[in-house]
Formats: structure tokens, sequence, C-alpha cells
């Protein structure tokens, strides 16, 4: 009998988006399964529906073949289904058994002895390394992962999903976790494992269900297939993309990023070593699963983001010096004559201010212009009616908050903006996550110009289609180091997507035992 | 262990919540303006029923003594004069509160620029000319406001520190230094240092009217923190890191400096309407003097919404408020805290009628509706 | 020896106030409220108490010890209640700004103390000459009957009314109910991360109204008892001055636990009487009592600086917590 079967299960987010397309799913009793696909495949509102975060709006749930009806996390877990999702919902000051112990009603006496002995027979059980007295805060990022999961467990789960465990693990400690899956599939527990890492998926899982654009790919046994297989149901079938690109044009080295590396703030290694150069008149693509990096270089060439060694070089057009970016501020940047723009991820919580108008958020990077102490609202103004013309941002005037533009016309002002100070060097992370096809063809074209003008132009994007259509190069990220550097007129999806799971970095040998 | 929690079937149907709430895009201007119209004019009546029980007036005529206290012969200065001082220090904690710097120490930033201005009145009086007595007046109250203002900045800027409690304590360290002077100062005892004492470094009247040079001054003041905050640089730096530090911090604003330079401002206005009490009115000096004013312009540059010409007329009903009270308290004899009560109602209406321009509730009637609440917009009931 | 039972004794007086306080202020924040109507909220449980004790004593033919007691205790504890269900309904349910709302409340609460201390007589039309409920205050200061025969060990410990053990009861009983209840630990939760304490299926405003709810009337006490015993039932305006505030400090000073704020209350409360004991001139008083204050900046600076996480405020004080659509 199937422990957990979906049928048909639907999610609309508004009018337009469908998040999840008629997809249909099953998971038998002591078996993992693996859920792969890109970003915005769909596999996290699937997972978020099964654990009573979201409500499907067509399809039927089943546990152990009867109907349920799952409309809070309390829900599910009465269900026996619990998640454990890629941001932690942990209290920092509580130990491991405070936080999991937290809402459970079990209706016996308090007692935080006993519940601690639980939490290590739990863990003894099943090979969890976890001090069951220590503070979250103290703990690292594959420790607090462990909390969550004895949450679950503790929870009497018997159908756990994961999302995504394995983006904040180190290879070690990613091994640790497949060990402790593997005992639990034995104690006849199953396991739904979200992922977009092949060899993993090959390694851990029974069954695999991939997800394409929100409508289920395909299920296949593990044992039966391989990568490339995968691969292909994964990316889809290529599309032919319309964008135009043209040669470079006798580029000359920009940016040059020498053995970057940086750490976070509970010491995790963010960035290993990333070595590349940004040239001139060429648009060099950043791919990689999200989180491998991406965000962390980026900041750490605009000086948001301090950097443990390495260094950021800069060839200045004009008077032929370099310049080493490395812990500079934006604003000693900007005071040596480096025009860098920057696209940032985060539109409304960084790029922009959300409650100021248009013409507010114009200023943001010239407002210093001039030696008066007062502000100077022409130009900005002036900035703002020329974006909203040329680029057709769908507003009532230029003095409405950018809050209450839609995600399209954001993006064309945040762009129109940084594109606006005539860089030298411009940056954009993900620049067309969440827009329509006209608007992300009109962002592709902005970018394909500055490209002509001799800007050095980065584009981190997820569509591996559009790297491979618009970029002169592409270099691949993964765990923070870079794993190749590919043509984009030659190279493939497939070969992109291998590079994006690889863990050796580019050019080292395949020495690691498999 | 597995075996007790067998899943159950149909675990409860999903309940539908009678009413929920979701946060307002927008509003039109001229709803927000009726919402608050309305809270006020709710708060008036229940203010005039709260009179009447404990009066036994009838409400036209509580209203009409309330007038008369605020805005009758011979008090239409007063009354202004409380506007001004009130205004000034709601003008000061402004800029720090549009950068979300929650300052609870204006009532001591205020103290501590009477208490300079009084010492400097006291000691140096009559040993310089007038003049220049109240330029060192002015000086050293704006000088120890800003000081004030600083400290608790530093501490927020650099380490974090949580500047509602740091700044709520300097209240009464303000308080305690006052009150040494007043020790020192005057030898009988009185807790008063009062015109008897401090004889020099009054402000002029000018065109022959009280308080007239107060009045200009804050009216001043008012203008050039409108302009301040609209359109120079450091309002616009305020406006982005209040907003959003992630956003300074992209564009390269120093956020500390940013800060502590804001909270600097904030103590100087505080200082000066410490002088302005001093120098420009009582002449003289006591604890007490600031009258919980500190806390009251938080609140009035809280309802406002931190726009300076919009708390002129949030420190217009509070005073008139006030001091209306004052005179039904004294027409019957009653207390005159009577007054921080019909304030609190006040407050409490208008604090409250926020959540609804802020927030919408949405009630169900229909079942199916659960699906899109974000496909609702500010528009609509 | 007298000298320092006597000042130990008048430190304990002083200091219960200010015990009631921080332990009611201590609750209210741990559920993430900031509660700067505390002092307001103190001057209405007086008020209440006073109220309620003075139409008791003037209607009574005798007055009885033990409703004497209870009818104060009553009314002081349903003031404090409802000022606090307003601060609540305000901040939590409507999510008004907590600092502003805090003030407003502190600003009605001492009007509504002072208003109705100065007036009350008035207002009923009494024939009594001012607000003095001697009576009244003679049964909450009874003690124990062996404590006058004990020498200083009963005087030390035994010579109180009920509402000083009281205090330190109650702030006890908040210590171990926040670190040994399923209750305590859901409610440090909500203090710290109300998101997370929501999905794991704990009612937010329901732990954030008790807590405030309770904790205003355990400070609503602090200011019954200032009149009751301390003031030996005699109402001045103003009279209890900034305790409400002072309260707040020592919630910062004990870093949030309330058994340190037992030793901080008695300690401010020692600050306060010390000058009568030491040999300084009259003139330097203020300066002794700017002491706590400054020992509290001092704390409050300390604690952010050493990062230490158990000392910490919590998490999410001050704030109002929104559930987006989920």
């Amino acid at each position: 009998m199937n422990a957990l079967e979906l049928r048909n299960v639907t999610k609309r987010f508004g009018e337009k988006v469908i998040a999840n397309d008629h997809v249909s799913l099953t998971v038998r009793r002591g078996e993992i399964l693996a859920v792969l696909g890109e970003n915005g495949s769909g596999k996290t509102t699937l997972m978020n529906m099964i654990a009573g975060i979201y409500h499907p709006d067509e399809g039927d749930i089943f546990v152990n073949g009867q109907p349920v009806t799952i409309s809070s996390p309390r829900d599910a877990f009465r269900c026996g289904i619990g998640m454990v999702h890629q941001h932690f919902k942990l209290v920092d000051v509580f130990t491991a058994t405070e936080n999991i112990v937290l809402g459970v009603e079990d209706g016996k006496p308090y007692r935080l002895k006993e519940a601690t002995r639980r939490v290590e027979e739990i863990s003894a059980r099943y090979g969890f390394e976890i001090d069951a007295k220590k503070k979250i805060y103290a703990m690292s990022v594959s420790e607090k992962q462990t909390v969550e999961i004895v949450k679950v467990l503790y929870r009497g789960a018997e159908i756990l999903i994961l999302d995504e465990p394995t983006a904040v693990l180190t290879p070690q400690e990613t091994e640790k976790l497949f060990a402790v899956l593997r005992r639990m599939r034995e104690d006849g527990k199953s396991i739904i494992i979200i992922t977009h890492k092949l060899n993993e998926v090959l390694s851990l899982s029974d069954r695999v269900t991939v997800l394409h654009k929100g409508k289920n790919a395909g299920t296949v046994n593990t044992a039966e297939t391989n990568e490339a297989q995968l691969t292909e149901m994964m990316v889809g079938q290529k599309v032919v993309l319309n964008i135009e690109r043209k040669t470079p044009e006798d580029p000359t080295d920009r940016l040059i990023v020498r053995e970057v590396s940086c750490l976070s703030r509970d010491g995790v290694q963010l960035l290993d070593r990333v070595t590349f150069t940004a040239r001139a008149g060429e648009i060099l693509g950043i791919a990689g699963i999200a989180g491998s990096g991406q965000r962390e270089l980026l900041e750490a060439i605009a000086g948001l983001q301090p950097v443990t060694e390495g260094q950021i070089l800069y060839e200045d057009p004009k008077s032929g010096e370099t310049e080493n970016l490395r812990d500079k501020t934006p604003l000693q940047i900007r005071e040596l004559g480096v025009r860098l723009s920057f696209v940032p991820e985060d539109r409304l919580g960084m790029g922009l201010v959300s409650n100021m108008d248009i013409i507010d958020n114009m200023m943001l990077r010239s407002y210093r212009r001039g030696r008066s102490a007062f502000l100077d609202r022409q130009p900005p103004r002036e900035l703002a009616e020329r974006i909203i013309e040329d680029l057709g941002v769908v507003t009532p005037n230029a003095t409405t908050p950018v809050r209450r533009l839609s995600g399209g016309n954001v993006q064309k002002v945040l762009v129109g903006r940084e594109i606006a100070s005539a860089p030298t060097v411009l940056m954009a992370a993900y620049p067309v996550r969440g827009l329509d096809i006209n608007s992300s063809y009109l962002i592709y074209h902005l970018l394909n110009q500055q490209k002509e003008k001799g800007v050095a132009v980065i584009y981190v994007g997820e569509d591996l289609d559009v790297l491979l259509a618009l970029c002169d190069r592409v270099i691949v990220l993964s765990g923070g180091r870079v794993t190749g550097t590919v043509d984009g007129r030659t190279a493939t999806k497939e070969e992109v997507g291998l590079l994006m799971t690889k863990t050796e970095r580019e050019g080292e040998s395949h020495v690691k035992a498999e | 262990m597995s075996k007790q929690n067998k899943p159950q079937a149909a675990a409860r149907p999903a309940r539908e919540p009678f009413l929920y709430v979701t946060r307002r895009d927008q509003i039109p201007l001229g709803r927000a303006i009726l919402i608050r119209v309305i809270a006020i004019l709710l708060a008036l009546i229940v203010c005039s029923v709260v009179t009447r029980v404990l009066t036994g007036d009838d409400p036209l005529s509580i209203y009409a003594t309330i007038f008369h206290g605020a805005f009758g012969t011979g008090r239409m200065l007063v009354t202004l004069h409380d506007i001004a001082i009130l205004l000034c220090i709601s003008l000061a904690v402004t800029p720090a509160f549009r950068m979300r710097f929650w300052n609870t120490g204006a009532e001591g930033q205020v103290l501590i620029g009477c208490l300079s201005t009084a010492v400097c009145m006291l000691v140096l009086g009559g040993k310089v000319p007038d003049g220049l007595l109240i330029l060192i007046m002015a000086v050293s109250a704006i000088l120890s406001g800003v000081i004030w203002g600083v400290i608790p900045a530093f501490f927020k800027a650099h380490w974090n520190t949580n500047e509602t409690l740091f700044t709520l304590m300097m209240n009464y360290v303000a308080i305690q230094l006052v009150e040494y002077f007043l020790k020192v100062a005057d030898k009988t005892g009185s807790n008063v240092v009062g015109p008897d004492l401090l004889t020099h470094g009054w402000f002029p009247e000018i065109f022959g009217v009280k308080y007239l040079l107060n009045i200009l001054i804050v009216a001043i003041v008012c203008i050039a923190m409108h302009i301040y905050l609209r359109y120079s640089k450091h309002g616009y730096e305020i406006a982005v890191v209040g907003e959003s530090e992630n956003t300074a911090h992209y564009i390269g604003i120093d956020v500390k400096k940013v800060i502590i330079r804001t909270m600097a401002l904030s103590g100087a206005i505080c200082g000066l309407a410490g002088l302005l009490l001093v120098g420009g009115s009582s002449h003289s000096i006591d604890s007490n003097l600031v009258d919980g004013r500190g806390f009251t312009a938080i609140m009035v540059s809280w309802l406002a919404k931190f726009d300076p010409f919009t708390m002129i007329l949030t420190t217009l009903l509070l005073v008139f408020l006030a001091r209306g009270a004052d005179e039904v308290t004294s027409k019957f004899g009653l207390n005159s805290d009577f007054s921080e009560i019909l304030t609190g109602i006040i407050l409490f209406f208008i604090i409250g009628c926020e959540f609804f321009i802020n927030y919408q509730v949405h009630f169900n009637h229909h079942k199916k509706e659960k699906a899109a609440p974000a496909a609702v917009s500010g528009e609509g009931n | 020896m007298e000298i320092i039972v006597s000042v130990i004794q008048r430190a304990i007086l002083q200091g219960t106030p200010l015990l009631f306080g921080a332990t009611g202020e201590i609750l209210t924040e741990k559920s993430g409220n900031l509660n700067l109507g505390i002092p307001g909220i103190m001057y209405i449980g007086a008020i209440s108490g006073v109220v309620g004790g003075f139409f008791y004593q003037n209607s009574a033919a005798r007055v009885q010890p033990v409703p004497a007691i209870l009818i104060p205790l009553l009314c002081c504890l349903a003031g404090s209640l409802l000022t606090s269900l307003l601060y609540c309904f305000l901040t939590v349910t409507l999510k008004a700004n907590q600092n502003v709302t805090g003030l407003a409340i502190t600003t009605f609460g001492v009007g509504v103390g002072n208003f109705f201390g100065g007036s009350l007589i008035k207002i009923v039309k009494s024939d009594v000459p001012y607000l003095a409920l001697v009576k009244i205050a003679k049964a909450y200061k009874t003690t124990l009957p062996f404590a006058k025969d004990m020498g200083p060990i009963g005087q030390l410990f035994f010579s109180y009314g009920f509402l000083v053990y009281l205090a330190v009861i109650l702030a006890v009983a908040v210590s171990l109910f926040l670190s040994r209840s399923r209750a305590g630990l859901y409610l440090r939760a909500v203090g710290e991360n109300p998101a997370t304490a929501d999905a794991a299926g704990i009612n937010v405003t329901r732990y954030k109204y008790l807590a405030t709810c309770i904790g205003g009337m355990i400070a609503g006490l602090g200011g019954l008892f200032y009149i009751m015993d301390y003031s030996n039932g005699i109402w001045s305006n103003n009279g209890f001055g900034d305790r409400g505030w002072l309260a707040i400090a020592i919630v910062i000073f004990a870093t949030w636990k309330p058994t340190m704020a037992i030793l901080g209350s008695y300690l401010f409360g020692a600050l306060y009487i010390l000058f009568n004991y030491l040999n300084v001139p009259m003139r330097l008083l203020p300066l002794i009592q700017m002491l706590p204050y400054l020992v509290t900046i001092i704390v409050l600076v300390a604690v952010s600086i050493r990062k230490k996480r158990e000392n910490q405020p919590p998490a999410s004080l001050g704030l109002s917590y929104f559930r987006e659509e989920r």
C-alpha cells in the first residue's frame, strides 16, 4: 500500500501562475523518493501542500489509502507527515530539546529530562549526533538541521519530507545525513527528499519523480536510470529562444576575480577560491543551483560582503590603471571612479526603497552629487520620466511608490536606474525572475545593448536555456567553487547541468573516491 | 512509538476563520483622513461622556468650557506658547523616528537643556552682557542636548544597544541632576529655582508680546525641519536608513554615522526647547518643568506620521484638550490631572484607528474565497 | 546591628513595589510586549484599590480584616486587568506601536490615579476631610503575631504585611513558570520568535494577551502595596513617583530573570533610603538616587557589548506579530 498518494494536485498563485499542474505521485512505505527539478519547477510548493502550509486548489491527498484534508502543520502531524523546511524554524536561545518539544501536546506532564531522554533515544536509534542540551545559536547549520529532523521524528512522523537538505551541508555532513536516512528507510519510514543534485539522487533514492514547470515529467526507478536521462527529464526539451547575440568585439579584461573566498557569520565557507575574469563587451553568465555562492560573489565585488582572501582587480578603461576593490566599501569603490552597477536579487529589499516613489528611487545612486546640502530632484525626475517612457513602465506617474508597481515594472525601474549611470561593469542577479515574457526580453535586450557599448556584463541566472542563449561565456558555481567555464555558443544544457552538481573545482582531477 | 500515531483519516475539515486581516497596499488619502476624523469625533464624544459622569455638566456646556479654557481672552497666547513648546519637542524626536530609532529620552534631553540654561543664568547672570549671556545659554543648552542624545546613539550604532530602554533611563539621570542643582542652588529647599535667582538672560519681548520670540523660533524650526527632511541629502539618508538598512548599505550610506548624526540633531532641538522653556518663558527650573511633554511629543510625532506640518494639528488638538480640561477642572474644583485622562482617551482612539488605515478586515461570507486573498487589493470593503 | 536590621527592613519595604512591577513587566516582556504602560498601570492598580477601600470603609459599620483586604485587592486586580486589556487590544489585536501605546497608557494611568486620588471626595460629595484608609492599611500591615517576640530575626523576616511575601512568592513562581513549565516554554518562544511559535501550533495572540494581562495585574499590586502598606493608606498625588520606571529599569538590571529582580529591587530600594544612614549632606541625595539608573545603563550597555545570548532582551521585544497569509 502507498504511504502517501497525490492525485491531480493543482495549486495556483493569482490567476496566471500555476505552481503545480495536476501532479500525481506516490510514496511507498520504507522507500526514499527523490523529487527532482530545477528552481521554480514547483517542488517546494507541492511539498508545502502535503505539510499543511498551503491548501491545494484541486486534487486529493491519500494517506495509507484514506483521503485526508490537511489544512495546517498540525493536521499534517496527525497524519504522520513532517517536513523539514529549507529555512529552519528554531528559537535561537533554546536548547535542542526545548525546540523539539515546542508545540507538542502529548497530554503528558512537562518534563524536560524525560523529553531529553526521548530525544537521545531517537538519536541513538538512527545514528544522529546531537547534543540535546546545546543551544541552537551555538550550533552549526548541520546540527540545526539535525534538530529539525529529530523534531519531526519526535512528533511520530512516518512520512518525512526534506526540502533540499544538502544545500547547506558539506560533503561529509551529507554522507552522514544519507546514512541516517537509509536507517530510517530500514525502519519503515517513507522519505521524500527534494533536490536538484543528480549524484545524490542516484546514490540515495529508490525512485525519482521529476518535476518540470509544475508538471510531473515522469517517475523512474533509480536503479534503471542514469544522469543523462534524469538531466534530460529535468531540463526538458531544448527551448529555442530568440535572443540575439553578437560576437563580442575586441573584449578586454575589465574585472579580474582571483582566488576570492569568504565565510558566513557561522564560519561556513560561502566562496572557495573563486577565480574568473569578466571582459568588456561580453556577457559573462554565472550558472549554479540556488545558494551556490552567486549572491555572495556579487556582493563581494560590490563591497557588501567581507572577503577573507583573494583579490578583486578592476582595470580602469580610462586611466589604464588597476585597482584592487577588495575590502573597500561601496562608497570607496565609487570614489575610485569605478562605475559598478548592481541589480541585486532582492529588488525591493535592497535595490529599491519600496515606500519611496520612482523619482526618489532614481536618486539612490546619484543623490550625493554636487556640493549642496540639498537634493536636486530635477535630474532624477527627468531620468524617471525617461525610463518610464523608454522602458514602458506601467505606472500612474513618477511619484508612485515603487511597491505599488508590478514585478516587471519594478525591475524595469531598477535596471533602468543601474544602466543610467553609464556603468563599466554591470552585474545582474536573476534579473528576469518572476517576469513575463515581454519584460524578460526587454531585459535581455538592455543587457545586450550594454554589452555592445563595451560594458562588462555579469548575468546570474537560473534558466539554462537563457544562460546559453544570452551569454558569451558561462562559469558554473557549485558549493562556492567554480566547477567549470563553458562557451555559451557551444555548450549544452546537460553539460552545464552536470557541472552544477559537481563538487570538484575546475581543473582538479576526479581523484575522490566515489 | 510508531504505532500510537496512526494517521487519522480526514483530520477535521479546513476551518474557515470568520474574519481575517490583510495588510493594505494603499488607502486613498480621503478615506485615511475620514477614518482619523471619525476616531477623533468618537474620542471627543467619549471624553464628554466621561466629563459628564464626573461633573454632571451637560456635554455642550463642557465643550464651551473647554473652548473658553483654550482660546478665551488672555489665554490665546499661553495656549499658543504651549503648542509651540510641544511642537518643538515633537519636531526634535521626528528625525530619529523617521530612522526607526525609538528615542524615548526627549524628556531628559529637554530637561538637560533647561539645566544648562539655568546654570548659565545663575553663574554668569550680571557678569556678562545679556546678549552674550543668551548666546552662551543657547550654545550650552544645545550642546548638552546633543550629548544626551548622542550617548545612546553611539551605543546603538556600535553595539545595537536597545535605544528605547537606554534613552528612557537617561531621562531619570537628567531629572536627578536637576534635583541636585536645585539643592545646591536653592538653599531654602523649595525645590524650585525661580525668577528671583535667575534674574538675567531673559528673552526680550518682541513687539511687546510675551512669548512671541519663542513662538517665532519654533515656527522657524518647523519650517526648517520640513525642508531638512524633505529636501536635504541628510533627510534623504535618514529616510533610506529608516526604510531599509539593506538598501542603505547597498548604496554606500554609513549607517552608524547617520544614526549618530541624526540623534545629535534630535538632542540639539530638545536642548533648544529647554532653552526656550527656561530662558524664554518660565525663568525658573524644577525637575517637573518638562512635565511629560517629552513623552507626549513621541505620540504627537507618531500620530502625525512624522510630518512637521501635520504635527501642528496634532499638538493643537492635544494642547486644546489639555488647556480646556484644566478649565473644566478648575470650574468644578477638581484635580488638574483630568486633562491627562482626556489626552489618554484621545490617544487611544487615534492609535487604534491606525489599524483600519494600515490593515483591512475581510469577512468570510462564502467558503471558496480563501484561496486567493492575495488578490484582494486596497479597494473595496 | 540595629541599624543593619533597619536598613534591610526599609530596603525591603522600598523594594517591594518595584519587585511587583518588575515581575509583572518581565512576564509581559517575555511575550515580546514592551509595556511602557506599566507605570500607569501601577497607578491605576493603586487608585482602584483605594477607591474600593474607600467605599468599603465609608459604608461598613466596622471594618473587618478579610473584606478590608479582599475588596481593595480585587479592585486593584480588576483595574490593572482592564488597563492591560486595553494595551493588548491596541498592540496585539490592532497591531499598534508598542512604545506609543505604552506611553499613552502611562499618561492616562497617572492621570486617572492623581485625578481620582485628588478629587474622589469631591466627586462622591463625601464629608471626610481627606483620602485616608488607615483602618484598611492596618489590615494590610498585619504581621505574624510571633514576629515581635523573635528579636532581630523576627524583625528581618516576619515583620511585614502579606504583600511583601506575595511579591517574593510571585517572583519565584514566575521564574519557575518560565523555566519549568510547558506554558512557560511556549511563552518564551512567542517572545523570541513568534513565527516559529506560530508554526509549532502555539496561539501567539492568546499567550501575548495572557502574559500581558497577568503581568499587568502583578504590577498593579505594587501600586496597591505602596498605598496600603508603605503609605499607611494615605494617598498623595504623585507620591508613587517614578517607581514604575524604576521597575522597568530593574527588568534590564535583572536581565529578564525574576529571581534576579528580587535582588535588584531590594538593592534599588536600599539605594533609595541609603542616604538616611550615611552621613552625607542632603544635597547629595539626588546623586545617590541617580545610581539605580546609572547602574541600569551600565548593565544594558555591558549586556549588549558582551552579546551573551541568555542575557539579551526577548528577540521580538517591541514588535507586533502579523502572520501573512500562508
